[in-house]
Protein backbone atom coordinates (compact mmCIF):
# COMPACT_ATOMS: atom_id res chain seq x y z
CA UNK A 1 0.00 0.00 0.00
CA UNK A 2 1.23 3.18 -0.81
CA UNK A 3 1.49 5.87 1.83
CA UNK A 4 0.06 9.59 1.06
CA UNK A 5 -1.38 12.38 2.80
CA UNK A 6 -4.79 14.34 2.13
CA UNK A 7 -4.62 18.01 1.46
CA UNK A 8 -7.09 18.64 3.84
CA UNK A 9 -5.02 16.95 6.63
CA UNK A 10 -1.44 18.36 5.45
CA UNK A 11 -3.26 22.04 5.77
CA UNK A 12 -5.24 21.15 9.09
CA UNK A 13 -1.89 19.62 10.56
CA UNK A 14 0.51 22.25 9.78
CA UNK A 15 -1.93 25.62 10.46
CA UNK A 16 -2.14 26.36 6.76
CA UNK A 17 -4.97 28.83 5.47
CA UNK A 18 -6.37 27.41 2.63
CA UNK A 19 -6.59 30.38 -0.34
CA UNK A 20 -8.49 28.41 -3.15
CA UNK A 21 -10.06 25.09 -3.39
CA UNK A 22 -11.80 24.43 0.51
CA UNK A 23 -13.96 22.08 -1.53
CA UNK A 24 -11.58 19.68 -3.43
CA UNK A 25 -9.17 19.55 -0.81
CA UNK A 26 -10.26 15.11 -0.34
CA UNK A 27 -9.30 15.23 -4.06
CA UNK A 28 -5.58 15.64 -3.67
CA UNK A 29 -2.84 13.85 -2.33
CA UNK A 30 0.35 13.96 -1.21
CA UNK A 31 2.77 10.81 -2.56
CA UNK A 32 6.82 12.06 -1.47
CA UNK A 33 8.06 14.24 0.81
CA UNK A 34 10.61 16.26 -1.71
CA UNK A 35 9.70 19.96 -2.45
CA UNK A 36 9.85 21.81 -5.43
CA UNK A 37 10.41 25.53 -5.45
CA UNK A 38 9.24 25.91 -9.08
CA UNK A 39 12.04 28.75 -10.46
CA UNK A 40 13.19 27.34 -13.83
CA UNK A 41 9.60 26.33 -14.53
CA UNK A 42 8.25 29.74 -14.26
CA UNK A 43 10.97 31.01 -17.33
CA UNK A 44 9.33 28.37 -19.55
CA UNK A 45 11.71 25.30 -18.64
CA UNK A 46 9.29 22.71 -18.32
CA UNK A 47 11.80 19.79 -19.61
CA UNK A 48 12.30 18.09 -15.96
CA UNK A 49 9.09 19.43 -14.02
CA UNK A 50 8.87 17.24 -10.92
CA UNK A 51 5.05 17.54 -10.90
CA UNK A 52 4.45 15.20 -8.40
CA UNK A 53 5.59 17.33 -5.54
CA UNK A 54 4.71 19.64 -3.59
CA UNK A 55 5.13 23.37 -5.42
CA UNK A 56 6.19 25.88 -2.87
CA UNK A 57 6.71 29.28 -3.98
CA UNK A 58 8.52 31.56 -1.77
CA UNK A 59 9.88 35.21 -2.18
CA UNK A 60 11.89 34.61 -4.97
CA UNK A 61 9.64 33.04 -6.93
CA UNK A 62 6.77 35.02 -6.41
CA UNK A 63 9.22 38.49 -7.46
CA UNK A 64 10.26 36.46 -10.17
CA UNK A 65 6.73 35.48 -11.38
CA UNK A 66 6.12 39.36 -10.82
CA UNK A 67 8.13 40.79 -13.52
CA UNK A 68 6.30 38.54 -16.01
CA UNK A 69 3.62 39.77 -18.69
CA UNK A 70 0.59 38.55 -17.51
CA UNK A 71 0.08 35.89 -20.80
CA UNK A 72 3.50 34.86 -19.54
CA UNK A 73 2.12 34.17 -16.01
CA UNK A 74 -1.05 32.21 -16.74
CA UNK A 75 0.72 30.03 -19.16
CA UNK A 76 3.96 29.01 -16.54
CA UNK A 77 0.70 28.45 -13.92
CA UNK A 78 -1.35 26.39 -15.98
CA UNK A 79 1.26 24.44 -16.72
CA UNK A 80 2.45 23.61 -13.57
CA UNK A 81 -1.30 22.23 -12.84
CA UNK A 82 -0.28 19.20 -13.75
CA UNK A 83 -3.44 16.02 -12.79
CA UNK A 84 -0.96 14.46 -10.22
CA UNK A 85 0.49 17.85 -8.72
CA UNK A 86 -1.08 17.64 -5.24
CA UNK A 87 -0.61 21.58 -3.81
CA UNK A 88 0.56 24.86 -5.00
CA UNK A 89 1.62 26.68 -1.15
CA UNK A 90 3.02 30.03 -0.09
CA UNK A 91 5.13 31.14 2.15
CA UNK A 92 5.65 34.38 4.63
CA UNK A 93 2.33 35.73 3.71
CA UNK A 94 2.78 36.52 0.32
CA UNK A 95 0.28 37.59 -2.07
CA UNK A 96 0.04 35.68 -5.27
CA UNK A 97 -0.12 36.75 -8.77
CA UNK A 98 -3.79 36.83 -9.61
CA UNK A 99 -2.95 34.38 -12.81
CA UNK A 100 -2.02 31.88 -10.15
CA UNK A 101 -5.52 32.11 -8.30
CA UNK A 102 -7.27 32.12 -11.92
CA UNK A 103 -4.46 28.90 -13.34
CA UNK A 104 -5.53 26.63 -9.93
CA UNK A 105 -9.19 27.73 -9.45
CA UNK A 106 -10.12 26.45 -13.42
CA UNK A 107 -8.10 22.96 -13.01
CA UNK A 108 -8.92 22.40 -9.23
CA UNK A 109 -5.78 22.94 -7.88
CA UNK A 110 -5.77 23.67 -3.86
CA UNK A 111 -3.54 26.96 -2.97
CA UNK A 112 -2.37 26.77 0.72
CA UNK A 113 -0.71 29.67 2.02
CA UNK A 114 1.47 30.14 5.50
CA UNK A 115 3.25 32.75 7.53
CA UNK A 116 6.57 31.08 7.70
CA UNK A 117 9.55 31.91 5.83
CA UNK A 118 10.15 30.09 3.02
CA UNK A 119 13.14 27.73 4.48
CA UNK A 120 11.75 27.08 7.75
CA UNK A 121 8.37 25.78 6.16
CA UNK A 122 10.44 24.15 3.97
CA UNK A 123 11.79 22.28 6.28
CA UNK A 124 8.96 21.79 8.74
CA UNK A 125 7.01 19.82 5.95
CA UNK A 126 9.62 17.72 4.82
CA UNK A 127 9.95 16.25 8.40
CA UNK A 128 6.14 16.28 8.69
CA UNK A 129 5.99 14.16 5.26
CA UNK A 130 9.15 12.19 6.58
CA UNK A 131 7.04 11.03 9.32
CA UNK A 132 3.65 10.43 7.09
CA UNK A 133 5.00 8.76 4.51
CA UNK A 134 7.40 6.78 5.86
CA UNK A 135 6.80 2.93 5.26
CA UNK A 136 6.10 1.43 8.51
CA UNK A 137 5.71 -2.65 9.44
CA UNK A 138 3.95 -3.89 12.21
CA UNK A 139 6.20 -6.13 15.18
CA UNK A 140 5.01 -8.43 17.91
CA UNK A 141 6.21 -6.44 21.08
CA UNK A 142 5.58 -4.20 23.72
CA UNK A 143 7.20 -0.83 23.41
CA UNK A 144 8.53 1.32 26.87
CA UNK A 145 10.65 4.26 27.90
CA UNK A 146 12.98 3.08 30.62
CA UNK A 147 14.90 6.41 31.67
CA UNK A 148 14.88 7.81 28.56
CA UNK A 149 16.36 4.58 26.50
CA UNK A 150 13.44 3.00 23.86
CA UNK A 151 12.79 -0.35 25.30
CA UNK A 152 11.57 -2.97 22.52
CA UNK A 153 10.35 -6.37 24.35
CA UNK A 154 9.95 -9.05 22.11
CA UNK A 155 9.46 -13.20 22.64
CA UNK A 156 6.73 -15.63 22.35
CA UNK A 157 2.63 -14.85 22.94
CA UNK A 158 2.38 -15.28 27.49
CA UNK A 159 5.98 -15.18 28.01
CA UNK A 160 4.85 -12.44 30.15
CA UNK A 161 5.78 -8.72 28.02
CA UNK A 162 2.53 -7.00 29.11
CA UNK A 163 3.06 -8.07 32.76
CA UNK A 164 6.29 -6.76 32.44
CA UNK A 165 5.47 -3.61 31.09
CA UNK A 166 3.15 -2.98 33.70
CA UNK A 167 5.67 -3.61 36.31
CA UNK A 168 7.96 -1.11 33.88
CA UNK A 169 4.86 0.92 34.25
CA UNK A 170 4.47 0.72 37.97
CA UNK A 171 8.29 1.58 38.63
CA UNK A 172 7.90 4.73 37.10
CA UNK A 173 8.45 3.66 33.08
CA UNK A 174 6.50 4.71 30.61
CA UNK A 175 4.20 2.25 28.16
CA UNK A 176 4.25 3.36 24.52
CA UNK A 177 3.12 0.36 22.59
CA UNK A 178 1.48 -2.97 23.75
CA UNK A 179 1.45 -6.41 21.57
CA UNK A 180 1.55 -4.71 18.37
CA UNK A 181 4.58 -1.98 17.72
CA UNK A 182 4.25 0.41 14.44
CA UNK A 183 7.95 1.08 13.11
CA UNK A 184 9.34 3.17 10.95
CA UNK A 185 12.87 4.14 9.98
CA UNK A 186 13.06 7.86 11.01
CA UNK A 187 17.05 8.55 9.32
CA UNK A 188 20.30 6.35 8.48
CA UNK A 189 20.43 5.44 12.26
CA UNK A 190 17.27 5.45 13.97
CA UNK A 191 14.06 3.06 14.06
CA UNK A 192 10.76 5.13 15.85
CA UNK A 193 7.97 2.73 17.22
CA UNK A 194 4.52 3.96 18.13
CA UNK A 195 1.43 2.18 18.76
CA UNK A 196 -1.30 1.58 16.19
CA UNK A 197 -3.75 4.65 17.36
CA UNK A 198 -7.05 2.00 18.48
CA UNK A 199 -4.47 0.47 21.00
CA UNK A 200 -2.38 3.46 22.17
CA UNK A 201 -2.01 3.85 26.06
CA UNK A 202 -3.51 0.12 26.54
CA UNK A 203 -2.41 -3.08 27.96
CA UNK A 204 -3.70 -6.32 27.64
CA UNK A 205 -3.40 -8.29 30.89
CA UNK A 206 -4.10 -12.08 31.13
CA UNK A 207 -7.32 -12.42 33.86
CA UNK A 208 -8.13 -8.61 33.69
CA UNK A 209 -8.41 -7.68 30.52
CA UNK A 210 -8.01 -4.11 28.76
CA UNK A 211 -5.99 -2.04 31.15
CA UNK A 212 -5.92 2.02 29.83
CA UNK A 213 -2.40 2.97 31.64
CA UNK A 214 -3.44 6.37 31.14
CA UNK A 215 -6.11 6.64 33.09
CA UNK A 216 -4.99 4.64 36.08
CA UNK A 217 -1.03 5.84 35.74
CA UNK A 218 -1.55 9.15 34.46
CA UNK A 219 -0.14 11.26 31.58
CA UNK A 220 3.32 10.66 32.80
CA UNK A 221 2.86 6.77 32.41
CA UNK A 222 2.78 7.34 28.40
CA UNK A 223 4.54 8.32 25.48
CA UNK A 224 3.41 8.64 22.18
CA UNK A 225 6.54 7.21 19.89
CA UNK A 226 10.38 6.50 20.86
CA UNK A 227 13.19 6.08 18.49
CA UNK A 228 13.87 2.14 19.27
CA UNK A 229 17.25 2.04 20.99
CA UNK A 230 17.98 -1.94 22.31
CA UNK A 231 15.64 -4.24 21.87
CA UNK A 232 15.07 -7.38 24.64
CA UNK A 233 13.98 -10.66 23.60
CA UNK A 234 12.61 -13.18 26.04
CA UNK A 235 12.56 -16.56 26.32
CA UNK A 236 11.81 -19.64 28.33
CA UNK A 237 14.96 -20.42 30.60
CA UNK A 238 16.78 -23.46 28.66
CA UNK A 239 19.37 -25.14 30.73
CA UNK A 240 21.06 -26.47 27.90
CA UNK A 241 21.78 -23.38 26.25
CA UNK A 242 24.17 -21.30 26.50
CA UNK A 243 23.47 -17.41 27.35
CA UNK A 244 25.85 -13.99 27.30
CA UNK A 245 27.51 -14.34 30.80
CA UNK A 246 29.52 -11.33 30.51
CA UNK A 247 27.87 -8.73 28.14
CA UNK A 248 30.04 -8.80 25.55
CA UNK A 249 28.08 -10.79 22.89
CA UNK A 250 27.12 -8.21 19.80
CA UNK A 251 23.72 -9.09 18.33
CA UNK A 252 21.48 -7.58 16.42
CA UNK A 253 18.26 -7.35 14.67
CA UNK A 254 18.11 -5.48 11.26
CA UNK A 255 14.91 -2.76 11.23
CA UNK A 256 14.57 -2.12 7.58
CA UNK A 257 17.94 -0.76 7.28
CA UNK A 258 19.23 -0.67 10.93
CA UNK A 259 20.80 -2.97 13.08
CA UNK A 260 19.53 -2.76 16.61
CA UNK A 261 21.67 -4.04 19.02
CA UNK A 262 19.72 -7.38 20.72
CA UNK A 263 19.96 -9.11 23.80
CA UNK A 264 18.20 -12.33 24.97
CA UNK A 265 17.24 -12.45 28.55
CA UNK A 266 16.06 -15.85 29.77
CA UNK A 267 12.58 -16.40 31.55
CA UNK A 268 12.58 -18.28 34.97
CA UNK A 269 10.05 -18.25 37.92
CA UNK A 270 11.43 -16.39 40.46
CA UNK A 271 13.26 -14.30 38.11
CA UNK A 272 12.29 -10.36 38.57
CA UNK A 273 12.11 -9.48 35.20
CA UNK A 274 11.48 -5.79 35.34
CA UNK A 275 14.19 -4.88 37.20
CA UNK A 276 16.93 -7.28 35.08
CA UNK A 277 15.29 -4.75 32.47
CA UNK A 278 15.55 -1.83 33.86
CA UNK A 279 19.87 -2.50 34.56
CA UNK A 280 19.61 -3.74 30.95
CA UNK A 281 18.52 -0.44 30.25
CA UNK A 282 20.82 1.72 32.50
CA UNK A 283 23.76 -0.79 31.56
CA UNK A 284 23.34 0.05 28.08
CA UNK A 285 23.03 3.70 28.22
CA UNK A 286 25.88 3.36 30.71
CA UNK A 287 28.04 2.25 27.41
CA UNK A 288 26.44 4.97 25.36
CA UNK A 289 28.23 7.41 27.88
CA UNK A 290 31.00 5.40 27.53
CA UNK A 291 31.37 3.37 30.59
CA UNK A 292 31.49 -0.17 29.51
CA UNK A 293 31.80 -2.23 32.77
CA UNK A 294 32.56 -5.52 30.32
CA UNK A 295 35.42 -3.82 28.70
CA UNK A 296 36.86 -2.72 32.20
CA UNK A 297 36.39 -5.46 33.80
CA UNK A 298 38.82 -7.51 30.98
CA UNK A 299 41.15 -4.98 30.77
CA UNK A 300 41.42 -4.70 34.48
CA UNK A 301 41.84 -8.90 33.86
CA UNK A 302 44.51 -8.79 31.30
CA UNK A 303 46.39 -6.62 33.78
CA UNK A 304 45.77 -9.43 36.61
CA UNK A 305 47.17 -12.69 34.57
CA UNK A 306 49.87 -10.64 33.13
CA UNK A 307 50.94 -9.72 36.94
CA UNK A 308 50.47 -13.63 38.00
CA UNK A 309 52.80 -14.22 34.38
CA UNK A 310 55.20 -12.15 35.67
CA UNK A 311 55.59 -13.94 38.91
CA UNK A 312 55.58 -17.46 37.13
CA UNK A 313 58.24 -16.33 35.35
CA UNK A 314 59.89 -14.60 38.17
CA UNK A 315 59.76 -18.75 39.91
CA UNK A 316 61.38 -20.41 37.18
CA UNK A 317 64.18 -18.17 37.24
CA UNK B 1 36.40 -37.15 44.04
CA UNK B 2 38.48 -36.86 40.36
CA UNK B 3 41.52 -34.26 39.98
CA UNK B 4 43.71 -33.70 37.39
CA UNK B 5 46.21 -30.90 37.45
CA UNK B 6 46.81 -28.08 34.80
CA UNK B 7 50.01 -26.21 33.42
CA UNK B 8 48.74 -23.35 31.51
CA UNK B 9 50.75 -22.51 28.43
CA UNK B 10 48.24 -20.20 26.67
CA UNK B 11 49.58 -16.87 26.56
CA UNK B 12 46.47 -14.62 27.60
CA UNK B 13 46.04 -17.39 30.22
CA UNK B 14 42.32 -18.21 31.61
CA UNK B 15 40.90 -14.62 29.99
CA UNK B 16 37.06 -14.04 29.65
CA UNK B 17 36.48 -15.78 26.71
CA UNK B 18 38.27 -19.53 28.09
CA UNK B 19 36.58 -18.68 31.19
CA UNK B 20 33.45 -18.55 29.91
CA UNK B 21 33.80 -21.53 27.81
CA UNK B 22 35.17 -23.86 30.43
CA UNK B 23 31.77 -22.45 33.16
CA UNK B 24 29.62 -23.26 30.53
CA UNK B 25 31.47 -27.14 29.96
CA UNK B 26 31.37 -27.19 34.41
CA UNK B 27 27.65 -26.35 34.01
CA UNK B 28 26.56 -28.61 31.95
CA UNK B 29 27.27 -31.35 34.35
CA UNK B 30 25.62 -32.12 38.12
CA UNK B 31 29.17 -32.68 39.67
CA UNK B 32 30.42 -29.77 41.89
CA UNK B 33 33.73 -28.74 40.03
CA UNK B 34 36.36 -26.39 41.54
CA UNK B 35 39.56 -24.95 39.83
CA UNK B 36 42.45 -24.09 42.30
CA UNK B 37 45.21 -21.62 41.71
CA UNK B 38 47.62 -20.26 44.27
CA UNK B 39 46.19 -21.79 47.30
CA UNK B 40 42.25 -20.40 46.28
CA UNK B 41 39.70 -22.52 45.22
CA UNK B 42 36.61 -21.24 42.98
CA UNK B 43 33.66 -23.29 41.76
CA UNK B 44 34.07 -24.03 38.28
CA UNK B 45 30.33 -22.89 37.56
CA UNK B 46 30.89 -19.11 38.59
CA UNK B 47 32.43 -17.11 35.88
CA UNK B 48 32.96 -14.36 37.82
CA UNK B 49 34.98 -16.75 40.33
CA UNK B 50 37.45 -18.47 37.64
CA UNK B 51 38.43 -15.43 36.57
CA UNK B 52 38.81 -13.09 40.01
CA UNK B 53 41.91 -15.85 39.36
CA UNK B 54 43.53 -14.41 37.10
CA UNK B 55 45.38 -17.35 36.03
CA UNK B 56 48.23 -16.42 33.61
CA UNK B 57 50.94 -17.98 30.78
CA UNK B 58 53.12 -20.79 33.41
CA UNK B 59 50.60 -21.46 35.84
CA UNK B 60 49.87 -24.69 37.71
CA UNK B 61 45.97 -25.31 38.42
CA UNK B 62 43.87 -28.18 39.60
CA UNK B 63 40.52 -29.06 38.91
CA UNK B 64 38.39 -31.54 41.21
CA UNK B 65 35.45 -32.72 40.51
CA UNK B 66 32.86 -34.44 42.73
CA UNK B 67 30.11 -36.42 42.14
CA UNK B 68 28.03 -39.01 39.94
CA UNK B 69 29.06 -37.93 36.35
CA UNK B 70 32.37 -36.66 38.01
CA UNK B 71 34.47 -38.62 35.84
CA UNK B 72 32.45 -37.43 32.49
CA UNK B 73 32.31 -33.89 33.66
CA UNK B 74 36.73 -33.83 33.77
CA UNK B 75 37.14 -35.53 30.43
CA UNK B 76 34.79 -32.62 29.18
CA UNK B 77 36.64 -29.69 31.25
CA UNK B 78 39.99 -31.43 29.88
CA UNK B 79 38.59 -31.25 26.32
CA UNK B 80 37.69 -27.90 26.68
CA UNK B 81 41.23 -27.12 28.25
CA UNK B 82 43.21 -28.62 24.88
CA UNK B 83 40.54 -26.87 22.42
CA UNK B 84 41.39 -23.59 23.87
CA UNK B 85 44.50 -24.10 23.75
CA UNK B 86 44.96 -23.54 27.26
CA UNK B 87 47.84 -26.05 27.94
Amino acid sequence: MLNYVSIKNFAKDNDLTVLVGEEYLDNKRIYVSDISRPGLELTGYFDYYPHERIQLFGMTEISFANQLTPDERLNVFTKMCTESTPVFLISRDLTPPKELIEAAEKNKMPVLISKLPTTRLSSVITDYLDYKLAERQSIHGVLVDIYGTGILLTGNSGIGKSETALELVQRGHRLIADDRVDVFQQDEKTIVGEAPSILKHLLEIRGIGIVDVMNLFGVGAVRQSTPISLIVNLENWDPKASYDRLGSADDYQTIFDVDVPKMTIPVKVGRNLSIIIEVAAMNFRAKNLGFDATKVFENQLTELIEQNKQDNQGDVN
Amino acid sequence: MEKRDYHITSETGIHARPATLLVQTASKFDAKSTLAYQGKSVDLKSIMGVMSLGVGQGSDVSVSVDGDDAAAALDAIDETMKKEGLV
